[in-house]
């Protein structure tokens, strides 16, 4: 036996990775053969193909089974097909590893379905009512099932809001994660950790329950955008906590060590050498928890209530904010107004997506250079 | 991350400098971080605080049962109002969101962190993390009128081949605004989490395991079956349940599409169903002094059901990291 047979035996006998084995002895057939059959490499499209044959010939032809789609008598014929051919040519074991192949790829494609669906419904549906004036009128004095009026005043409304709550929920959430990395030991610093994680899980309209109890019912203070952004912070606190831990956790314990060998006091190595090491990654995440916060509907109803004018001052009156905008239009059921809370989904998701490209932006460009 | 390694890190590495002689800046420092730790232990208690005692007068006005009457009128008199609706609503949806979204999420995280190239990999986290980013109002939005038009042919067949199963048996012939099609929904709205969570689950599995299953002749799936589930096993429930904790909360979007019928129904693709946070939403507006105290009670049963969950998600996660993370 030359060792170019027992190379190729041996990565016959045990399949790689792939579940793929180089086929070198594909022409034989019997009991010489040294290698397990298998599939060819393009089974998984033929099989495919026929699925689509048959769907397409039930779409077509209006038979079905037990009433199902033609799309999933396609999709149940490929998984039959492939899954029985594997079977007969290969065994047991791996029409089981191609099964779980092909309903794991289809799990990933299901999974962006929705993503790729919302997104192109909200652009064109968005797009046909956007325009110049949609950006920067109000919807005071506008009728309710006319068409007209824009969103400026709820964009107003959510960069004060969301910038508030980054204003109180920042200082918070980095001192209190440096106080977990930097200082942390002990009873408090392992409840603070707990409720950390506790509060990452509150949700959202508890938040907003709890503000419109403390804040507007107990304290006596109005409705305002500040109120909607205390409830905002609540929910972002966490978030910054955990990703800003993470950001400082990374930063190598050399840097720490050196400066202080050096006689440096502890909050000039925090102030000076830690938190500069980590700001792009302290940045992203709290990028990334105001664009989660952003499109918080549930809390902003109980505490700001809705608005049809600009009120520049967040700290009195009922404020509006997009996604409020949204809820207000479709509770008005028109027409006109659903068109207008599409328009005002497009305006809520483009502020999202650039909050959230600009940390991912950052997080690329200002990654530590790897050693 | 458990505080065991916490410690380690902080303790083992970071230097503690002790004695009296350090800088009175840096006590002031020490203090201030100390400060920003406990606010948040104060939030957490004041929202528990802020709602028991809001809830109470509700709680002793109230002429029946809290838990079993199936009705809602806390502002009538005498007031007359039950959550057990409402709780049976938020977990019945809830639970439909995780049948259908758990196979899918560990399914996609499953594909990028064993199946997908690097590149694929990367892009595909990034996505999915994407749809985590995509606000609650949208999915209520799209839901309502665009994938419910979708879901309603689903219900139909369902409830016309599987009608003898009570769960999908349809008496009233309508099939929108469904607790399928909320669930559906959530399922959406909580893949992302179930998904990045297992992903770093599925990214802790020791390369030699995976490795070594390999070079024993396993196929890729029965590397999955035997070395990384019983490996991550823990991580997954964990991430289902932090998913379930959100499916719990999720108000706007359940609000949106729940036809807001105030009975318990078990068929799924029925007009009907409630849960705890669309009914405060929808409620909260038209409500009176008792109502507003009323819906702050379900609140409080809504805060306590995710703290439940999520508490018990966390214990999961730190247990296991203690017994099998040496390896």
């Amino acid at each position: 036996m030359s060792l170019d047979t027992v190379v190729n035996n041996a990565s016959g006998g045990g399949p790689g990775p792939s579940g793929r084995r180089p086929a070198g002895d594909e022409g034989k057939r019997g009991p010489s053969r040294l290698s397990a059959r298998v599939l060819p490499p393009w089974a998984a499209a033929a099989a495919g193909s026929a699925g689509l044959g048959l769907g397409l010939a039930s779409w077509a032809s209006g038979i079905t089974v037990i009433g199902l789609a033609p799309a999933v008598i396609a999709a149940l014929s490929f998984f039959t097909i492939y899954t029985i051919w594997t079977l007969s040519v290969e065994g047991r074991r791996h029409a089981v590893d191609r099964l779980a192949t092909a309903l794991i790829y289809a799990a990933a494609v299901a999974a962006l379905v929705p993503l790729v669906w919302i997104l192109v419904t909200v652009l064109l549906r968005g797009l046909s009512v956007m325009s110049w004036s949609f950006l920067t009128e109000t919807m005071r004095n506008v009728d309710p099932r006319k068409a007209g009026g824009g969103v400026f005043h709820a964009v107003i409304g959510t960069l004060e809001q969301v910038g508030i709550a980054a204003l109180i929920s920042v200082p918070i959430g980095v001192l209190t994660a440096i106080y977990l990395v930097e200082y942390g030991k002990g009873r408090l610093a392992k409840s603070i950790n707990f409720f950390v994680d506790v509060m990452t899980g509150i949700p959202s309209i508890v938040a907003g329950m709890f503000i419109f109890t403390f804040w507007i019912l107990t304290l006596g203070f109005p409705t305002s955008g500040f109120a909607g952004a205390l409830a905002l912070s609540i929910l972002m606190i966490p978030v910054v906590v955990r990703s800003s831990e993470e950001m400082l956790r990374i930063v190598p314990n050399e840097l720490r060590e050196g400066a202080l060998a050096l006689g440096v006091p502890k909050y000039t190595v925090i102030a000076r050498i830690v938190v500069p090491t980590a700001i792009s990654g302290l940045l992203t995440g709290v990028m990334l928890a105001v664009a989660r916060v952003t499109g918080e509907t549930a809390p902003l109803l109980l505490t700001t209530f809705l608005a049809q004018d600009t009120n520049w001052n967040p700290f009195s009156d009922p404020q509006a904010s997009l996604p409020t905008f949204i809820w207000d239009q479709i509770s008005r059921g028109t027409e006109p107004a659903l068109n207008r809370a599409w328009g005002g989904a497009l305006v809520l998701i483009t502020i999202v997506l650039i909050f959230y490209a600009g940390a991912r932006l950052l997080a690329v460009r200002y990654a530590p250079k790897s050693r | 991350m458990s505080t065991a390694v916490k410690e380690r890190q902080a303790g083992g590495g970071a230097p503690q400098i002790g004695g009296a002689s350090i800088h009175p800046a840096d006590r002031n420092f020490r203090w201030l971080v100390i400060a920003a730790g406990v606010t948040v232990l104060v939030i957490m208690a004041a929202i528990a605080v802020f709602l028991v005692v809001k809830s109470i007068p509700a709680i002793t006005t109230n002429s029946t049962s809290m838990w079993a009457t199936e009705q809602w009128a806390p502002d009538s008199d005498p007031p007359s109002w039950g959550i057990a609706v409402l709780i049976f609503g938020t977990l019945w949806t809830a639970v439909i969101a995780m049948i259908i979204a758990m196979p899918i999420g560990v399914g996609t995280a499953l594909f990028i962190s064993f199946y997908a190239s690097p590149r694929l990999s990367t892009a595909l986290g990034f996505v999915v993390d994407l749809l985590a980013a995509v606000p609650s109002i949208i999915f209520g939005l799209w839901g309502l009128y665009f994938f419910m038009p979708q879901i309603v042919p689903l219900s139909q067949w369902l409830a016309t081949y599987f009608g003898w199963i009570p769960i999908f048996e349809n008496s009233q012939d309508l099939y929108t605004k469904s607790i399928l099609i909320a669930g559906l929904v959530l399922a959406i709205m909580v893949l992302p989490t179930v998904s990045a969570i297992s992903r770093e689950v599925f990214l802790q599995v020791p390369k030699g395991h995976v490795e070594s299953s390999l070079a024993l002749g396993a196929t890729r799936w029965e590397m999955i079956r035997m070395a990384v589930l019983p490996f991550s096993r823990g991580g997954v429930v964990s991430a289902a349940m932090l998913g379930l904790g959100r499916a719990l909360g999720e108000t706007i979007a359940v609000a949106l599409i729940l036809s807001a019928v105030f009975e318990i129904n078990w068929q799924i693709t029925e007009p009907g169903g409630n849960s705890i946070a669309a009914n405060i939403a929808l409620k909260w507006g038209e409500a009176g002094i008792n109502g507003r105290s009323a819906l702050i009670a379900t609140g409080l049963v809504l805060f306590a059901i995710t703290l439940a969950v999520n508490m018990t998600a966390r214990w999961i996660v730190d247990r296991r990291k203690e017994f099998s993370g040496a390896n």
